[in-house]
């Protein structure tokens, strides 16, 4: 069998290329050179054979295993004469509403004394609404409140290599010190000091998106979006939690906080939905977690331990987490209020596998556990 | 030296055959599609499908030496690239001071810096060696200045050292990268892969893996093992194992119950070498579990 294409007409280079935008509509990142390398591949195989120009293509083009299996749609559909295209990808539901403006900068205009009164105001305002719940705030305060997590002072939490660099101070640095001194024919030189070097853990985020925590969702959200930017490239991947697992790293690293969020809106299949707990969690370490995502590595779980499942796969899950990982941080945003007890099921049975237990419900608990992560 | 010549794609699998690495249609294609186009090869898929094993079987169709570089945290340039042998160097100087006369300071420093005192790490000793394979094990384990580097050297093959030059391949080493997915590995890296996804064998194919790497297990036993295996896989225990044996397991496990001497499983021999099938507590029990339920009728 050869290739069929859908119209006899063109050239074979134009087919190929036809098909890599295609491959594009369907949201595979085909770039120019992938396409060049696709077409040189392609007469090296050889256009007759089918077999060949697929793996062809799945070899230059695809970069993931989610791109193979658009891949294979979009090769079916177009090299099919029977068959239709498949539909691209659909267009993102409606454009995010504009944020709006923060208050603060209200105090433009006015006599001196009138000023002030209005900055104390708005600052006690601001540290107001630092403390207060955030899912209990007007869609105009959130939108204030979304300004304000810039402000979170962010550290990475770090972890002794075994190499070490130079340093004004430490133990002293032998080799180099004599390797300086024969540089000058074996005369005294100045003495080398060494420490052992510092490396960024990683911290992986896992937000719990179940209906029990929708209050929550979109400032843990921007908490995410902010650790991610402000923590040095790649070292913080974030998922969700709830009926499934998802990896929301990619869509968090575009740099807007707004478009962020709208794309990682688009990515999580199952915002409020119920709580399986124990099982995306096992899925989350089968799948990432002990091959090296987690593995020392400071997880922040958010959740309020509302499990719909059975409790003991859900501890099972969190002691597993703990071995692998080097410190678990349980936030709950229930933990701060007054009068909270640890009493739900999923919470008594994560309690004994977690190292911290912080809360997580204003944006002062928020920077407490920067804090916290800041010093795993 | 020029690479050994492969005109096609079965040609390569059927190569491959031959030192006892059985790959499907794709993979061929994407073997000799990285050979003819000198792109290095990316290969992802879960543990134990045969991404290293791929290098190894590469290596000795293509009759070239394996150079092998495995990842790890921290990894840096001068533990894949090159470093100066120190103590050597020390003692160089001292001999030369021993033998008297009026050692040339310069001259001494010079020689110093002698081809014989550097280490080729890796990465050199595959370009100097070339032809031949460079395998890049787990680059997902490394960081992402790593990555940037590698990529650096992979798009030139040329490695320079400040007091002797540049080092240039005569023929582009024949480059495999594996990754195990911790992380996702920059597109531009990507870019100039060829990208290959290696997955669990269909029942057949794996059988025919024991039978030719293990080829003192008998064909009833070998099959045995590996429909427990693909069993253990796809079955109803699969979402419970935390790791589902790979291929590497289904060969360990073949040949843990051949010197004990099985020709076919039975519950006891199962448990006494469960351990060459799965490396966790609670997978052992439920594989026991499972295989209760298999083996009694």
């Amino acid at each position: 069998m050869s290739l069929q294409a859908p119209t006899a007409t063109r050239g074979p280079d134009e087919v190929l290329l036809g098909f890599t935008h295609a491959l594009r509509a369907a949201g595979v990142g085909v770039t120019h050179d992938r396409g060049a390398s696709f077409l040189a591949a392609v007469a090296l195989v050889g256009l007759g054979d089918v077999v060949a120009v697929r793996a062809a293509g799945r070899a230059t083009l695809c970069a993931g295993p989610d791109d193979l299996d658009r891949f294979d749609q979009v090769f079916a559909a177009f090299f099919d004469p029977r068959g239709e295209l498949p539909r691209s990808r659909p267009a993102p539901a409606g454009a995010p509403a504009p944020a709006l403006l923060p208050e603060s900068d209200a105090g433009a205009g006015g006599a001196a004394d009138e000023d002030e009164e209005v900055v104390r105001a708005m600052a006690s305002d601001v540290e107001v609404l630092r403390h207060r719940d955030v899912a209990a705030l007007s869609p105009g305060e959130k939108a204030r409140l979304a300004d304000m997590f810039a402000s979170l002072h962010v550290r990475a939490p770090v972890r002794r290599t075994s190499r070490h660099e130079r340093w004004r101070r430490g133990d002293v640095d032998a080799a180099r010190t004599v390797r300086a001194s024969l540089r000058r024919m074996g005369e005294p030189a100045e003495i080398a000091w060494r420490r052992r070097s510092l490396r960024p853990r990683r911290v992986v985020l896992l937000v719990d998106v179940s209906g029990s925590m929708s209050g929550y969702a979109d400032a843990l959200l921007r908490l995410a979006h902010r650790l991610t930017h402000a923590l040095p490239a790649s070292r913080v991947e974030t998922f969700t939690l709830g009926t499934r697992l998802t990896h929301l790293t990619r869509p968090l690293r575009l740099r807007e906080a707004d478009r962020a969020l709208v794309a990682a809106g688009e990515t999580v299949p199952d915002w409020s939905g119920g709580t399986r707990l124990g099982e995306s969690l096992g899925a989350f370490l089968d799948r990432w977690g002990r091959r090296g995502a987690a593995r020392g590595a400071v997880v922040v779980v958010f959740s309020d331990g509302w499990e719909r499942g059975d409790p003991a796969l859900l501890a099972e899950q969190v002691a597993r987490l703990q071995r692998v990982a080097h410190r678990v941080v349980w936030v709950n945003p229930h933990r701060g209020k007054a009068g909270y007890e640890p009493v739900q099921q999923g919470v008594l049975a994560v309690l004994p596998h977690v190292d911290d237990f912080v809360a997580g419900h204003s944006l002062a608990t928020y920077a407490e556990l920067c804090e916290v992560i800041a010093r795993a | 030296m020029e690479l050994p010549d492969v005109p096609d794609a079965p040609t390569v699998a059927a190569r491959l055959r031959e030192t006892g690495y059985l790959c499907d249609d794709d993979l061929a294609t994407v073997v000799f599609l990285a050979l003819r186009m000198e792109r290095p090869l990316l290969l992802e898929g879960e543990p134990g499908t045969g991404k290293t094993a791929l290098a190894e079987a590469l290596a000795a169709t293509l009759d070239l030496p394996l150079v092998r570089l495995q990842c790890y945290e921290g990894i840096d340039a001068t533990q894949a690239l090159y470093d100066w042998d120190f103590p050597r160097q020390v003692l160089h100087l001292r001999a030369l001071e021993a033998a008297g006369g009026d050692v040339d300071a310069e001259g001494a420093e010079k020689s110093l810096y002698d081809e014989r005192f550097l280490l080729a790490r890796p990465v050199l000793a595959a370009l100097q060696q070339a032809p031949a394979v460079l395998l890049v094990d787990e680059v997902d384990r490394a960081d992402d200045e790593f990555e940037a580097f590698l990529l650096e050297v992979l798009s030139t093959y040329q490695v320079s050292i400040p007091e002797l030059g540049t080092v240039r391949a005569a023929t582009p080493p024949v480059v495999v990268l594996t990754s195990n997915r911790t992380r996702e590995l920059h597109d531009a890296l990507k870019r100039r892969c060829l990208y290959h996804w290696i997955d669990h064998p269909g029942l057949e194919r794996e059988v025919e893996v024991v039978r030719t790497r293990a080829p003192e297990v008998s064909e009833a036993l070998a099959r045995q093992v590996v429909t427990v295996v693909q069993q253990l896989r796809t079955g109803t225990a699969a979402g419970t194992l935390q790791k589902p044996p790979g291929v590497a397991e289904t060969l360990d496990w073949a040949r843990a119950l051949h010197h004990l001497g099985a020709t076919e499983i039975d519950l006891e021999s199962a448990a006494r070498t469960v351990g060459a099938l799965v490396k966790y507590r609670e997978d052992a029990d439920r594989v026991r579990q499972a295989l209760d339920r298999m083996l009694t009728p």
